[in-house]
């Protein structure tokens, strides 16, 4: 009943300041609160006992993707005039697509007859995570640093100066 | 006990925020952190789903580490096109961003 | 047998990918050194290739026990996606081919890619192309395609290279952006062949859900494939119809789309628009050529279902487009677009020997039409190249009398043979493979080996379809070469030309020397006198695979009859080019063609490709544009006006849409006709444009939403 409880406050927290997120004003605003309900989304993580992704959630999205989104915004200030709305002309009919994609979503999970948690992780699931990457998946591995590097390279010759 | 449709549900919920956000902001970085919320919603499904119906296998949290590289690529990629979109066109307002426009 | 050239076979398509990066991050600036870093990047592919050939054909019955390495890319649900390499005696012929052809076009390109004259000469600095460097890099990016698709060992794979040298096309099609034709002519080609793709990977979808793998080793196993033929699935129109025939099909299009088969074929003459190189190695010798191969590799699934649906559909397609394309190309002027539509033509007779089930000589006629169509397309560049150099010397001595002068009109010609010789008899040498000349050239073989198979298996149809195809393939190679090469200069640009550089001679004498001895490695055993001086190993080599798949690949009977049919249509076809075009040369550039008068009305339907372009845009394109319309309006009024008065409004514009949809289309198309119809659907593409993102992503979304929609609905 406790767990219960902790995982509709964390829920409530994360998509409270989801929600926040998409409809502040101010842009600076709506990254602090994007930081927030990752946050939010790592605690989610804990209850799942992903203790490893909770902390790479915490790394990757609340400190490097948005410190970077804080920094593209503070590069691009100045560009919208405060007086214009934050949102586009479309955004009432959006409102009502959204919430019935919420509601047939929702609608879906509760018509399937889920399964309860059936096993437990065996032995330390970091352990097993980390010979799963070297074992089975060491080939998408792989390919996502290399992902990787190609993005930074091109993320650097996209944004560089030219000369 | 938590149920698994309540971790769906609230995923449901993200992605759903996320959509709206990618669908109405005039700012092209916001644009970009609707983007991020989707991508967490999906992340929570795979994470949820790996708890409750193969914990013994590690494909779940696998994928859902590859989403978020993907996810950080994403970001950087996106965010150096803002950047070059802002130097060129001094915009950043994804509705001015419109020479799609036939 | 020495498992070492075969274990390092992954390696091929690398050295073009790393020239490609070295290309684009580092030797950018230098042109020569990006140049030489493509050529060293292919040519190691090239030997890596020839060395691995020539392992394989040393091995006796190398068909049964084909090479196969694999290792595990993404476990998936209950199965396991794989990464891996295949070599069996088809791969070894690709390889063969490939990575040889690549070269001798790359080495062509060092002096073809001068300064383009479509631009302005103030900006010429070194007289090479300014994006010379870009040039070779995605030549490179294209060559990696092609050898990972020929080296692919399952579907997926292969659909991945496949899409990377659809890619390579788009941007090679257009490389001279500037030119709005090029840069058109590259979305057209983008966005047909997607059609095809499209159907393809939906094929490849339910072949994964059906039989579980996308290797080809899994797919055609001997199990799976009784289980694709035995099972049937209910077809709208069809009834029940076996899952492999389907399956065929739906893979079949996407050979359709990429080796530009009737109706997908309207891409492959604008193609033309890339540099001549290109159209070379893409459009005539490899990524056209990789549609048949596809369906080479897919053939066990193709003929599970004996004499089923899915080989006469293959066969009706290929043959009609065989004869459909060679009738076009006998009335067109642009050089290079004569050939365009000889490639269509001679893939259709790929297609057909196929759906007969003439593998050996489906495979034999690709590799041999590869070495003889790039000779054509680049000896056909080295006179484009001319006739520009020409037209500038004329310019500069300032008789210049042409307002707008195109190097590509066959009627600025004539007259050739004497100023660049070794480009007229290469291409001459290439032009009689093509038109399939007795005895000395490889086309003769390869052609001939498809009709004696129509013949001795009685597909009288095909047969006599593909027959005159050959005709009136002899006749329109005759008219190119007379229009070209002999009779007296048309214009004062063909009075100056000169013979091409090295760079490109030479590759042009060595395809020369392949495409004549190429294909006496496939002459029939019954071949009176000949036929046991080689015993037809190419036949035996191929038909080692086919007998492992449980592919009918007998050596058949020899039949004189075939023999003497083909030889009569190659001979007649030239002989008459020669009495219309070479007794009485045409004398002026603006007389009209002698073949205008006899045919009439039929000579400018066919000068117009049976206005198939303008059917297409008549039909299926002011179609969809017009849909979209429609849609995108109701999408902006409730955008505009939200959701107030919807309820109000909709009525009306049910009303406006009724009238749309009934009323004008109607209306406009009997009165005022396909011309105001072009006018009109410009100007609703430009309505439906919003160019905002959002806009897009909207209507996507509730697509998305109202399929998730339909299939939960209960009782679906």
């Amino acid at each position: 009943m406790l767990l219960r409880l902790i995982f509709v406050v964390v829920s409530a927290f994360t998509l409270g300041f989801a929600l926040l997120m998409v409809t502040a004003r101010s842009l600076f605003h709506s990254a602090l609160a994007m930081a927030a309900s990752f946050l939010g989304v790592a605690a989610l993580y804990i209850l799942l006992e992903a203790e490893f992704l909770a902390g790479v959630q915490i790394l990757i999205y609340v400190g490097a993707i948005a410190i970077l989104i804080i920094f593209a915004i503070m590069l691009s200030r100045g560009t919208m005039r405060t007086a214009e709305p934050v949102v586009n002309k479309q955004w009432p009919f959006v409102a009502v697509v959204a919430l019935s994609l919420f509601g047939l979503l929702a609608f879906l999970v509760s018509q399937v007859a889920w399964p309860a948690r059936s096993a437990e992780p065996m032995g330390d699931p970091i352990a097993a995570l980390g010979k799963a990457f070297v074992g089975p998946y060491v080939v998408p591995f792989e390919v996502a640093s290399v992902l990787l590097v190609v993005a930074m390279i091109g993320a650097i010759i996209i944004a560089r100066e030219k000369e | 006990m938590i149920p698994l449709s309540w971790y769906l549900v609230v995923a449901a919920a993200l992605f759903s925020i996320g959509v709206y956000g990618v669908l109405t902001r005039r700012n092209a970085v916001g644009v970009l952190m609707g983007v991020e919320l989707m991508l967490n919603a999906v992340n929570l499904n795979l994470v949820a789903f790996w708890r409750y119906v193969t914990p013994t296998k590690m494909t779940g949290q696998v994928f859902a580490i590859i989403v978020i590289t993907v996810a950080a690529a994403e970001a950087a990629v996106g965010l150096a096109l803002v950047i070059a979109a802002y130097r060129t066109r001094r915009t950043v307002n994804v509705e001015e961003l419109d020479t799609l426009k036939g | 047998m020495s498992e070492i050239p075969f274990s390092l076979t992954w390696l091929i398509p690398l050295p073009p990918l790393l020239a490609f990066a070295l290309i684009v991050l580092f030797t950018n600036p230098d042109k020569k050194l990006s140049a030489r870093v493509a050529i060293f990047g292919v040519a190691v592919s090239w030997v890596l290739g020839w060395w691995i050939v020539l392992s394989s054909v040393v091995i006796p019955h190398f068909g049964e026990h084909a090479f196969r390495l694999a290792v595990h890319w993404l476990p998936a649900a209950s199965s396991v996606l794989t990464v891996g390499v295949i070599v069996d005696p088809v791969t070894a012929g690709m390889l063969f081919m490939v990575p040889f052809v690549c070269l001798m076009i790359f080495i062509y390109s060092v002096g073809y890619m001068t300064f383009p004259g479509h631009l302005p000469q103030s900006l010429n600095v070194d007289g090479l192309d300014p994006r010379y460097s870009r040039f070779f890099a995605y030549i490179s990016l294209f060559a990696f395609g092609m050898l990972g698709l020929v080296i692919a060992e399952n579907l997926l794979m292969l659909f991945i290279f496949w899409e990377v040298m659809g890619l390579c096309s788009y941007l090679l099609i257009g490389f001279w952006f500037e030119k709005p034709s090029a840069y058109k002519a590259g979305l057209k080609a983008f966005i047909t062949t997607r059609v095809g793709d499209t159907i393809m990977l939906a094929g490849m979808v339910l072949l994964y859900a059906q039989s579980g793998s996308l290797a080809f080793a899994d797919i055609f196993s001997p199990g799976n494939l009784e289980r694709l033929a035995t099972t049937t699935v209910n077809v709208p129109l069809f009834g029940p119809t076996p899952w492999a025939t389907v399956l065929a099909i739906m893979i079949f299009f996407g050979a359709i789309g990429k080796s530009a088969q009737f109706p997908l074929h309207v891409w492959l003459p604008d193609a033309m628009e890339g540099p001549t190189p290109v159209s070379a190695l893409i459009h005539a010798a490899t990524m056209v050529s990789a549609g048949v191969y596809l369906m080479i590799r897919m053939f066990p699934l193709v003929q599970a279902v004996e004499h089923g649906p899915a080989l006469t559909f293959i066969a009706f397609i290929g043959a009609f487009t065989a004869l459909f394309a060679a009738s076009i190309a006998v009335a067109q002027n642009d050089i290079k677009r004569v050939l365009a539509y000889s490639t269509i033509s001679q893939l259709g007779y790929m297609f057909a020997a196929l759906g007969i089930g003439a593998y050996v000589a489906a495979v034999f006629h690709l590799l041999v039409h590869s070495f003889f169509k790039s000779l054509l397309f680049l000896g056909a560049g080295s006179v484009i190249h001319a006739m520009e150099h020409g037209h500038h010397a004329t310019a500069e001595h300032g008789d210049a009398q042409e307002g707008s002068f195109d190097p590509n009109d066959m009627r600025n010609m004539g007259g050739l043979f004497r100023k660049m010789p070794i480009t007229a008899l290469t291409f001459i040498a290439g032009g009689l493979a093509l038109s399939g000349f007795p005895i000395v050239t490889a086309g003769f073989w390869s052609k001939d080996e498809i009709l004696a198979d129509a013949w001795i298996n009685g597909h009288s149809i095909v047969f006599w379809t593909l027959a005159f195809a050959a005709f009136l393939t002899a006749f329109y190679t005759g008219r190119q070469i007379f229009l070209v090469f002999f009779g007296t200069p048309r214009t004062s640009a063909a009075h100056h030309v000169g013979e091409s550089v090295r760079s490109m001679t030479y590759p042009l004498i060595v395809l020369a020397i392949f495409a004549v001895v190429g294909g006496w490695v496939g002459i029939p055993e019954g071949f009176p006198g000949l036929g046991h001086i080689l015993n037809n190993p190419f036949h035996h080599f191929i038909a080692s695979q086919a007998e492992a798949l449980g592919i009918e690949a007998a050596v058949l009977p020899f039949n004189p009859a075939p023999v003497s049919i083909s030889i009569l249509a190659a001979l007649g076809g030239l002989a008459l080019a020669w009495t219309v075009y070479g007794v009485q040369p045409v004398e002026s550039r603006d007389a009209p063609d002698p073949l205008e008068r006899p045919l009439g009305g039929l000579y400018r339907v066919l000068q117009n490709k049976y206005y198939i372009d303008e059917f297409y845009a008549a039909t299926v394109i002011r179609f969809t544009i017009w849909l979209s319309h429609l849609f995108s309006r109701v999408d902006r009024d409730w955008i505009i006006d939200p959701l107030v008065n919807w309820v109000g409004r909709s009525g009306r514009r049910l009303a406006t849409g009724l009238r749309r949809l009934v009323d004008e289309p109607i209306i406009d198309g009997l009165v005022n006709g396909v011309g105001s119809a072009t006018n009109a659907s410009g100007a609703f593409l430009r309505l439906i444009q919003t160019g905002r993102v959002q806009n897009y992503l909207v209507v996507m979304l509730l697509t998305a939403l109202m399929l998730l929609a339909l299939y939960t609905t209960p009782g679906s």
